[in-house]
């Protein structure tokens, strides 16, 4: 897994509230057996009217916003505990998700599929979208060995939590399941003393 | 001093790490097609066995056609995808209800049904309704396809502790309000994202006098106020429940069960990380008029005035009433639907079916209305026959269907068209969740009977 340190990108603003994954990747979509292919389909039904032409005034299909950082409203991934939201996103080519709320599975599946949930304030959050409201290129830092985030057009910057096990995840790009395989001994430990 | 959900939380925990996640352990895991064969991937790849197979269950439910199960599935796809399962299922040696079975239904429906979900119990799927089990007393929880795959490597997910919240509901509740008008009205008080990173209790008069099936169809809607799970203490009713159950312990492990079973409960003076209050006399059958379950109303209420939403949240709250054709400061009761979808996890339950069937039992169901009636399992499907009411049903001009999630999120044919309403005692009013551009009203079984009458957003209660 390619490791993550630092970012610097363009953003692409997606200022809804509760965008719940039945619309990060809607259910008609979830019938693959594999991870492949789900980025085709993000805000599907945003994206594309009902003859699948793209809806000109989405995000999506403005070639005014790009990047790897996407910046949502409050609440971002609630609902459906579908990783295939999360594979939709990495897919698609974020690589950070900036809210000031996330729903907790949909939180849990995008740091196991190596795509970093950045919580900011309220106040932090509507100054991005004023920044990019005024120009569409601003650039964002996302610094995960130090913890902060930065709005470059501002200077402006924010410390976020991330718990050091995860953080260490990232950096080294490793998984949870090469961890808890290598504790089989206490977990049958467990199961004998219960 | 401890609550319930730390107690049982404490005793599933394998290794905490340093400033990091607890290693939990899951007694047991329910696997549907949709969510598991990425993971079942995962395991092929890295050359494992499942590691403790007779901790987990499978069947298919989400894709499954409500008509001509004896044939098979006509969609290429999702047939793909239920046929994974079964493969899956046979090569990792995991018990599996295919379609068809008599066992097979929606694994929340079945997994109580049968005795599986047991009090005091971890419990996961991958699927956020998980939360369900909590009913019987156990720490249920949805979680994501990599997390799927720790548990068939390791039995053990890793997970951060939640918050607890204990939700009171005093009193006793109205004539004609259900325990789906309760839990409608609680998350419209704790808002869609309120009780996110907590894990809620309920309790009170109004929720210890629920049966069984109730108290499922509350902690089924945890999810949608955003919390982890929600659990219900158990009690008689809970012990009553699970008696003779196909899977629950028998002879002297019973009464060793029950014994264990009766401590499970919150410490008197326990603290809880929040704590909310609600009258159960407060509460009218509810109806949702937006595009999250959190946008519920009294029946007879208004949609809320532009006025009266915070400034910062009015584009969501615009483009929802947009998308459902309502407009601020309006009623919608007597307004016309188009589809009434009776069934899912949340409402696909034999109480579900008897109240629907009482309430239209010598009526006639509208003309110009869709009614889909899906039992939740082939056991409810029994019940429904033996007690007679598909007689009752079917004299009133309905049809009954065969077991699935159906039309809560139309992942097999039963998808509500672009704009047309349905009254649905399903879970999840999203944007598209019953079909491109289907515009859904989420109600008890009781508002669905009236509107499935009437073909308009009806009191039942008048």
């Amino acid at each position: 897994m390619e490791k993550f340190i630092t970012l610097t990108s363009t953003i692409v603003p997606l200022p809804i509230e509760n965008v719940d994954t039945d619309q990060i990747i809607p259910a008609r979509f979830l019938k693959a057996t594999s991870k492949e292919g789900f980025g085709d389909n993000l805000f599907r039904d945003w994206r594309y009217d009902k003859n699948n032409t793209p809806i000109a005034s989405f995000v999506l299909n403005t070639p005014t916003y790009k990047g790897e950082i996407l910046v949502a409203g409050k609440n971002f991934g609630s609902g459906s505990s579908r990783e295939h939201a999360a594979w939709a996103i990495a897919g698609y080519g974020f690589r950070v998700v900036v809210s000031s709320f996330f729903a907790d599975i949909f939180k849990n599946n995008a740091m196991n599929n190596f795509v970093l949930p950045v919580v900011v304030s309220e106040p932090f959050l509507a100054e991005i979208f004023e920044s990019v409201n005024s120009d569409a290129n601003i650039t964002l830092t996302v610094n995960l060995a130090e913890q902060t985030i930065t709005n470059n057009s501002t200077g402006k910057f924010e410390s976020f939590v991330i718990n050091p096990y995860k953080k260490d995840c990232f950096i080294n790009g490793l998984d949870d399941i090469d961890y808890l395989l290598s504790k089989k001994d206490q977990i049958e430990q467990y199961e004998k003393a219960r | 001093m401890k609550t319930l959900f730390d107690k049982i939380w404490d005793a599933h925990v394998v290794s905490t790490v340093d400033e990091g996640p607890t290693q939990l352990y899951i007694d047991r895991m329910y696997c549907h097609e949709v969510t598991s064969p990425q993971a079942f991937d995962g395991m092929r790849n890295r050359g494992l066995k499942v590691f403790r197979p007779e901790q987990i269950t499978c069947m298919p439910d989400h894709n499954i056609p409500t008509l001509n199960q004896e044939s098979p599935i006509a969609d290429p796809v999702s047939k793909i995808q239920v046929d994974t399962l079964t493969k899956n299922a046979l090569e990792f040696g995991l018990t599996h209800y295919q379609m068809g079975n008599e066992k097979n239904g929606i694994i929340h429906v079945v997994g109580p049904e049968i005795g599986l979900s047991l009090p005091g119990m971890t419990l996961v799927c991958g699927d956020s309704h998980t939360s369900t089990h909590g009913a019987l007393g156990a720490v249920a929880f949805g979680i994501g396809t990599s997390e799927v795959e720790m548990v068939l490597a390791t039995q053990c997910v890793f997970q951060s502790r939640p918050k607890t919240m204990r939700i009171n509901i005093h009193g006793k509740l109205n004539p004609g309000v259900t325990s789906k008008d309760l839990a409608l009205y609680v998350i419209a008080k704790v808002t869609t994202g309120g009780a996110t990173g907590y894990f809620v209790e309920y309790a009170g008069e109004a929720i210890e006098g629920l049966s069984m099936e109730q108290r499922l169809t509350v902690c089924n809607l945890s999810i949608e106020m955003g919390a982890r799970g929600g659990l219900v203490a158990p009690d008689e009713i809970t012990i009553a429940y699970l008696k003779g159950k196909e899977y629950s312990p028998k002879g002297v492990e019973w009464d060793q069960a029950v014994a264990k079973w009766k401590a499970l409960k919150t410490d008197a003076g326990a603290v809880f990380d929040k704590e909310v209050t609600f009258n159960a006399a407060d509460i009218e059958p509810m109806v949702t008029y937006g595009t999250n379950p959190g946008m519920g109303m009294g029946i007879t209420d208004s949609i809320p005035t532009l006025e009266s939403i915070d400034e910062a949240s009015r584009i969501s709250f615009v483009k929802s009433l947009d998308y459902m054709g309502y407009k601020p400061g309006e009623k919608i009761m007597g307004k016309a639907i188009d589809y009434v979808f009776l069934g899912s996890c949340t409402n696909g339950r034999i109480e579900d079916f008897r109240i629907f069937a009482d309430y239209v039992k010598g009526k006639k169901k509208a003309d110009n209305i869709v009614v889909w009636l899906v039992p939740g399992s082939w056991a409810v499907d029994k019940q429904i026959k033996a007690e007679g009411i598909d007689k009752v049903l079917i004299e009133a001009g309905f049809q009954l269907r065969q077991p699935g999630c159906s039309a809560c999120l139309a992942m097999n044919d039963d998808k509500v068209p672009a704009g047309k309403y349905a009254v649905s005692t399903s879970n999840r009013n999203f944007e598209g969740r019953q079909g491109p551009g289907a515009r859904t009203i989420l109600a008890g079984p009781l508002v669905a009977a009236a509107a499935a009458v009437t073909g308009r957003i009806t009191d039942p209660r008048v």
